[in-house]
């Protein structure tokens, strides 16, 4: 319904080097009522993208009418999908603000393991992201700081240092997607 | 959280496999689940269970409803903490299990507490929470808050209730549209996402008003927009208000034009996207959103050389000149990585590309076949079919690049889109046949495809006989006869008799491949043998085959197999033999609803032609025999589509059928009473027939009664001169009398009074006298008919929208079946054929052939010619067109 007048993200996904689910998140059961529906679309996707190199910037492909953006680190490919007639830059903003936020919250250790043992970070992130497939936050800093302030408080995980070190990574990235 | 979830000691050898969630069950932890009922809280342990239950949620494990219930009602024991962390998970479980509306009560206070936290992340997400999971009742408690939310000073909170407010304009749009004056405030805030944000829902506010979008649109390209997504969003409305508004000047272009200069790249795309989709947008508009796209083209990012490329191949297909001087950069693409990226370059190549580069493309594109998905080559393969038509005498290069990846590895798609595309060429192109045919003849020696070996032996068996040398293909066929399963031979069979009875001197050398066939192991096989064998007759001699026989046996069955269908199921074994003469030959025009899905292409090539529609003329014939005036009249030649005679929403709608005899012509007047308070009698339509000299009233056929929402039919007789495509105007007023209802009682009043209404004219034409019958094969049909009788004159149509309008426009004039989906133009053609077939008044078959032409910027000119049994009906032909 939104199709026309806002920039709307069909899904999210990370899955592992073996096309399996680390995380994702769907926003239209339209177009995959079914979990094995999703699980065929993941499938698919893999496939046709994991021989491809994706690891320095971000790639993209259409598939069965989807416009898909993808990036992969270490063992882990992110994916973005969106409709057909999607300006695919906006979806590749998603990504990238998605992609890098996960890169602060484990700064740098972007891998399986590491998504894992803090998928609480990573479903927060998810969440923060995007809300009912509409973009809610495209910015890595931002979106990072957001869920990193959640345990602030608690005092526990993600410690006052590590936010200030987000935050410096954070703006590492700024100055270097200045550059570019 | 830097702690593992659980303690890694056992695992730690296999590192690589190592999972948290390594052996989780959720069994185990829903009764983990149960620490959120204990009195002193432990926020980490209770995060850790709640991220493995949505971890389970996430590889797709599904919770009972009563797990479901169980686990909702121990999280809301969560609010309880102060955790900051626990609360966030909390919300987050709360979205996931979608809790039903009673469960819903039981966190309403909590999260309204939240949502009136002096924590701003706890206002932003408690209503997010919130206005996920409530109704329309528990909406209109919030409102206040959530309008309060809108215009936060914190850009979370205004953005949360922002998004939530387009989610809820789906469920509770009246609710959502007070909101109005708070979202128009908030799209004027610094904070970009909020802007982005109250701009979407503003929009989605007022869409149906488009006085107010064009205000809003205007007001803000003047403006300041902050963030490149609400300036994507302004880019979009701005296209759509420009293309609702009509006239010529387009004030929105400068506005679209400055964006490709905005420093985001998102926005300079969006910018060139709208341009390239105005309707009717000139070259001279097109230049810059071109140039910003070739830029892009050599962009290191593959998503800016995809978003650029995959514009430019559908800019192409309207305006392949104004692409060409991209020509160098799609080049290449060709090689580029990103396999989407270098198929969208080869088609828009070859869309654009001219007659001398088709050799160089060839080349390039051999070598980047091997390595693309099918999907991609079956892209490719329409693609290099277009151009083939477009320059016929590259057929030679083309065909070869076909025939060579027909041999190469494929699946069924791929593969059949490339013998479609040589069959289309093989028609198209009459020096490319016998070349193509050799080359259906080789893959069919090794094609594991049953349906594509029977189609083309189905070709095979209509265009071989017609080539100089058909023996050669003999060969081919019968080796199939050997070699494959009963469908095939049974396709072989049939083919070969088409030899024998088409090539009299191939006769006796068929009839004795035929007998052989009469051992076959298949009934079918056998029967269709000996079937040929008998008809065929002559004994295997050389003799010339009855053309009755020929008729008999290969003849184009011109009815639609529906119509077929539908005689066969109706007639009741008797005495009377079935006569196919009583299947009418009408194709019915599709009804609205039935249309097929947007986007599915029409088969082309080998298919069979599209399925005939479901018919309403046995509908028709029914209604009209029943009525006994009518039925005197005989079987109507033809019954046209109901015109609609009055505007949509009146009190009373009419639309008229015109049954078409050989000496009359029945107006049925179907009406529909739109007032509940009203019942209509003796209702009739009056009829003036002053600017139709040849039509002479015959009848009327009241209707009685006319209640409320229950449509009736009056009939109006006029004769005409027999056989004669007699047309005119005729001006209708419905006569009535109006009786008032009882609403309570449904009884009408005793009297009525007199009352008429206007309704608009109705014509007959020259298409009304045209049957649409398509047939299969049209070159056959037209050779079949005497060229003596053919009649052939050149026409202006003067200035046209465009050539596939022009082409429309004369088929809709003629009234008859395009054949083999020549009615489709494609869209950068200077010139079209167009092949029609149809029966007209009095039984005669007629069919005509249409070359389109452009002679200057937008004047089309026509050559059209015409055969048909009789001389006077081709003339008659062109007659409709001059005076048309």
């Amino acid at each position: 319904y939104l199709q026309q007048a806002c920039p709307q993200v069909k899904n999210i996904l990370v899955l592992d080097s073996e096309g399996k689910r680390v995380a994702v998140k769907y926003y239209s059961d339209e177009d995959w009522p079914t979990n094995g529906a999703k699980e065929a679309f993941e499938k698919t996707v893999f496939t046709k993208t994991h021989k491809t190199n994706a690891r320095t910037e971000a790639e993209v492909t259409m598939i069965d009418s989807y416009v898909i953006v993808y990036k992969f680190v270490e063992d882990l490919h992110f994916f973005v999908t969106g409709g057909e007639d999607q300006n695919e830059l906006i979806l590749a903003s998603v990504l990238q603000g998605f992609f890098d936020a996960v890169g602060i919250l484990l700064r740098g250790n972007v891998e399986k393991s590491e998504v894992l043992e803090n998928l609480d970070l990573i479903l927060l992130c998810l969440d923060e992201t995007i809300d009912g497939g509409v973009p809610l936050q495209t910015d890595a800093a931002v979106l990072a700081n957001k869920v990193a302030s959640h345990n602030i408080d608690s005092g526990a995980p993600l410690s006052e240092q590590t936010l200030a070190q987000a935050l410096v990574t954070a703006r590492e990235h700024l100055t270097r997607s200045l550059l570019k | 959280m830097a702690q593992p979830l659980v303690k890694k000691d056992d695992d730690r050898d296999d590192e690589a496999e190592y999972s948290p969630f390594m052996g989780i069950e959720k069994g185990a932890v829903l009764q983990e689940a149960r620490v959120f009922n204990d009195p002193q809280l432990d926020p980490r342990r209770c995060s850790q269970v709640i991220t493995k239950l949505l971890y389970l949620l996430n590889q797709g494990e599904t919770f009972t409803k009563v797990e479901a219930t169980e686990v909702f009602f121990a999280v809301t024991k969560l609010f309880q903490s102060k955790d900051v962390g626990l609360r966030r998970m909390l919300y987050l479980m709360i979205k996931e299990l979608s809790p039903s509306a009673d469960e819903v009560i039981i966190v309403t206070s909590s999260l309204m507490k939240d949502m009136n936290s002096k924590t701003d992340m706890y206002r932003a997400n408690a209503i997010r929470v919130l206005c996920r999971i409530t109704d329309g009742v528990l909406l209109t408690q919030i409102e206040r808050y959530l309008k309060q939310a809108i215009v936060d000073k914190n850009p979370v909170v205004a953005s949360a209730a922002l998004v939530s407010g387009i989610h809820l304009l789906q469920t509770n749009p009246e609710v959502v549209k007070r909101w109005s004056n708070e979202v128009q405030e908030a799209v004027q805030s610094r904070a970009a996402l909020v802007q982005f944000h109250a701009l979407a829902l503003l929009h989605q506010i007022r869409q149906n008003d488009r006085l107010a979008v064009s205000k809003l649109v205007t007001s803000l390209t003047r403006g300041t927009v902050r963030s490149p997504l609400a300036q994507c969003l302004l880019i979009r409305y701005t296209s759509q208000s420009a293309s609702n508004s009509q006239g010529g000047d387009r004030p929105f272009y400068d506005f679209l034009e400055g964006c490709l200069r905005h420093k985001a790249e998102m926005v300079i795309f969006e910018a060139a996207r709208a341009i390239t989709e105005l309707s009717g947008v000139t070259s001279r508009e097109l230049t810059p959103a071109i140039t910003v796209l070739q830029l892009f083209l050599s962009s290191s990012k593959p998503v800016l050389r995809f978003a650029a490329v995959r514009t430019l191949n559908k800019v192409a297909m309207t305006h392949p000149m104004a692409v060409t001087n991209c020509n160098i950069d799609m080049e290449s693409l060709i090689s580029d990585q990103n396999r989407s990226i270098a198929t969208l370059a080869i088609t828009t190549l070859l869309k654009t590309g001219n007659e001398s580069s088709v050799d160089r493309l060839m080349k390039q594109i051999t070598n980047f076949m091997s390595d693309i998905a099918d999907e991609f080559k079956i892209v490719v393969v329409e693609a290099i079919r277009s151009l083939c038509l477009k320059f016929p005498l590259k057929y030679r290069s083309l065909m070869n690049f076909l025939s060579n990846i027909l041999r190469e590895e494929g699946g069924f798609e791929y593969k059949k889109a490339i013998v479609d595309s040589i069959v289309i060429l093989i028609r198209d192109i009459p020096d490319a046949k016998e070349n193509g045919l050799l080359h259906l003849c080789e893959f069919i020696e090794d094609c594991e495809f049953t349906y594509l070996s029977t189609q083309i032996l189905h070709f095979l068996g209509i265009e071989g006989p017609k080539t100089s040398d058909p023996s050669k293909y003999i060969r081919y066929i019968y080796n199939r006869v050997h070699l494959e399963n009963a469908t095939v031979r049974a396709a072989a069979v049939s083919t070969l008799a088409k030899f024998g009875a088409m090539v009299d001197a191939l006769k006796p050398r068929i009839f004795v491949l035929l007998r052989r066939c009469l051992f076959d192991s298949d009934d079918e096989v056998r029967d269709r043998a000996t079937l040929y064998l008998n008809t065929l007759g002559g004994d295997g001699e050389v003799v010339e085959t009855d053309k009755g026989v020929k008729e008999f046996l290969f003849g184009a069955l011109d009815i639609p197999l529906v119509n077929l269908e539908t005689s066969l199921r109706n007639y009741e074994a008797s005495e009377d033999a079935f006569d196919i003469n009583s299947v009418p030959k009408e194709v019915k025009s599709q009804p609205l609803a039935e249309k097929k899905a947007p986007g599915k292409k029409q088969p082309t090539g080998l298919g069979a032609p599209p399925a005939a529609p479901p018919t309403t003329v046995d509908a028709y014939e029914r209604l009209l025999s029943s009525i006994p005036e009518l039925a005197s009249l005989g079987k109507p030649f033809k019954s046209s589509a109901p015109t609609e005679l009055t505007e949509a929403e009146t009190e009373y709608a009419v639309n008229v059928v015109k049954h078409i005899y050989d000496r009359h012509v029945v107006f049925q007047y179907n009406c529909t009473n739109t007032i509940p308070e009203q019942q209509l009698e003796e209702v009739s339509v009056v009829v003036d027939s002053s600017d139709a000299e040849e039509f002479g009233f015959v009848l009327s056929k009241p209707l009685r009664s006319l209640p409320y929402d229950s449509p009736g039919q009056t009939f109006v007789v006029f004769e005409k001169p027999e056989g004669v495509p007699a047309v005119g105007k005729f001006s209708n007023t419905l006569k009535f009398i109006v009786k008032e209802v009882d609403p309570n009682t449904g009884e009408a009043d005793e009297d009525g009074v007199d009352d008429e209404y206007q309704l608009e004219e109705l014509e007959v034409v020259s298409a009304d006298y045209m049957q649409k019958v398509g047939i299969s094969n049209f070159r056959n049909a037209w050779e079949s008919l005497d060229a003596d009788l053919e009649r052939v004159d050149e026409y202006g149509l003067g200035p046209r929208e465009s050539l596939a309008e022009a082409v429309n426009a004369v088929i809709s004039l003629l009234g008859m079946q395009p054949c083999e989906g020549t009615e489709a133009v494609p869209s950068n053609s200077r010139s079209h054929t167009c092949l029609l077939s149809g029966v007209f008044i009095g039984n005669t078959r007629v069919l005509a052939r249409l070359q389109f032409g452009l002679t200057g910027p937008k004047e089309v000119a026509m050559k059209l010619a015409v055969r048909s049994d009789d001389i006077a009906v081709s003339d008659a032909i062109h007659e409709i067109v001059a005076s048309g």
